[in-house]
């Protein structure tokens, strides 16, 4: 219950759950430009479903946030009011949709963290975090399912398709790093069990990638560029472009609501 | 192949288990009215039917009404509460609270018997049950146009996130799946 914390917890469990926000409306965002731009109708619809779950993740995180924080920040200023430097989320959220093989590429990767990620967070000690990940993980399972099945397509597709899929393979490799990196508040938040070690996630993370990677004929890349900073606000240039459209209208018209 | 009709209980322990919520509850009438609220993408469908209203109490004088969302980003949640607001205010009531619930996390398992079967009469296939079945593939789905068990997935995501795309391989007619989770 956030009335039986004390003032420093509750910080703490404000700022981590904002980060979980952060994660899912970025990433909501960039998989919602590929409405009306996708390869064909039905994957228009699915793409556009899935930015609307992640968003409504982003929603329930947010929401919190706002009880958490209790002083007049509500879910829309998190989203909307913050500058790049402010946002938390993992890298691999925020880069670019690239094409359609990067977009699920992207995906899986994510997806499968998630999965793993919500299943430790789903016994969370605060009530509110547990709740939310027994929600989202119905949906990540369901995502999951579908970003593996387009990546076995993808890889044992067409020559091209292939190719494309391998180039995001490789593009994208170094950022998965950051998603089993640990700072400070985060590991206080595990010894609390109130957040998850993200650690002790790794493992099972690469042995299932590397089997639907490898099902799908393409090759696991090989460890060398490592790229972190998102947790501590230090972004790639694409953050700072997508918030700038996500956020005009708000910043336009304050408080608007519709 | 299977018919899942043969083989699968029709009620849910989730289902069961509001049922008996309800039926056990002081507030019968209350819940009687909330079946004039139905959802605004699937009309044929009350949020009874639906496993969204989750439980009707009374805190001294307050009326509590408690529901709990389909998919996170469903958009029809606001229209919902808006929905339940008017009907109880038309009915004469004013002093009650609607509460969104996230925990336990919504499944189709929660849905009525008497849903499902408007949810097939309205064109869409209805959902398996989650305990006889763990992703939806092992059985097929039945075409809800002319019964055929021979139909595909077209896309795991139909018109809406709780719908996913089918075909039926016999009468060629696409339909709507209404995915359990
Ligand atoms: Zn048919």
């Amino acid at each position: 219950m956030v009335s039986d914390m004390n003032e420093e917890t509750k910080q703490a469990v404000l700022n981590y759950t904002i980060r979980l926000g952060d994660d899912a409306v970025v990433i909501g965002h960039r998989i919602a430009e590929w409405c009306r731009n996708a390869p064909f109708l039905e994957e228009d619809l699915a793409l556009s479903n899935v930015a609307l779950d992640f968003i409504g993740r982003a929603r329930m995180f947010y929401g919190y946030a706002e009880e958490l924080a209790d002083d007049g920040r509500k879910e829309d200023y998190f989203a909307y009011m913050r500058d790049h430097r402010e946002y938390q989320n993992l890298l691999i959220m925020e880069l670019p949709r690239g094409d359609f093989a990067y977009t699920m590429v992207r995906q899986l990767l994510v997806d499968v963290f998630n999965l793993y990620y919500l299943e430790q967070l789903i016994s969370s000690t605060d009530e509110t975090l547990a709740a939310i990940a027994g929600k989202a993980i119905k949906e990540t399972r369901y995502h999951l399912r579908r970003s593996h099945e387009w990546v076995l397509r993808l890889g044992l597709g067409t020559d091209e398709s292939k190719i494309r899929a391998q180039k995001a393979v490789d593009d994208i490799w170094g950022f998965t790093h950051e998603l089993f990196d640990l700072d400070e508040l985060e590991q206080q938040m595990a010894d609390a069990g109130i957040g998850v070690d993200n650690r002790s996630l790794q493992q099972d993370w690469s042995a299932k990638v590397k089997s639907i990677l490898e099902e799908a004929s393409l090759i696991v890349p090989e460890d060398s560029w490592k790229v972190k900073g998102g947790r501590e606000g230090y972004h790639t240039e694409y953050l700072g472009q997508m918030l700038n459209e996500m956020q005009c209208v708000h910043r336009a018209n304050p408080g608007l609501e519709w | 192949m299977v018919a899942m009709s043969q083989v699968l209980p029709l009620v849910a322990a989730a289902y069961s288990e509001r049922l008996t919520r309800r039926n056990n509850s002081e507030l019968t009438q209350i819940w009687d009215l909330l079946d004039q609220v139905t959802d605004p993408e699937i009309p044929v469908l009350s949020i009874w039917d639906l496993g969204v209203l989750t439980q009707v109490e009374k805190q001294q004088e307050k009326l509590l009404i408690s529901i709990t969302p389909t998919y996170s980003g469903c958009p029809a949640m606001d229209t919902i509460a808006a929905d339940i607001s008017s009907v109880l205010t038309a009915a004469g009531y004013q002093n009650f609270s609607i509460k969104r619930v996230l925990a336990p996390a919504w499944k189709t398992d929660l849905m009525s018997p008497e849903g499902k079967a408007k949810l097939h009469q309205y064109g869409i296939a209805p959902p398996l049950l989650n305990e006889n079945c763990c992703s939806g593939q092992c059985f097929s789905i039945e075409c809800p146009h002319c019964g055929s068990l021979n139909t595909k997935t077209i896309s795991e995501f139909g018109s809406t996130a709780c719908k996913a795309l089918h075909q039926c391989l016999d009468c060629n007619e696409p339909f709507d799946y209404f995915k359990n989770i």
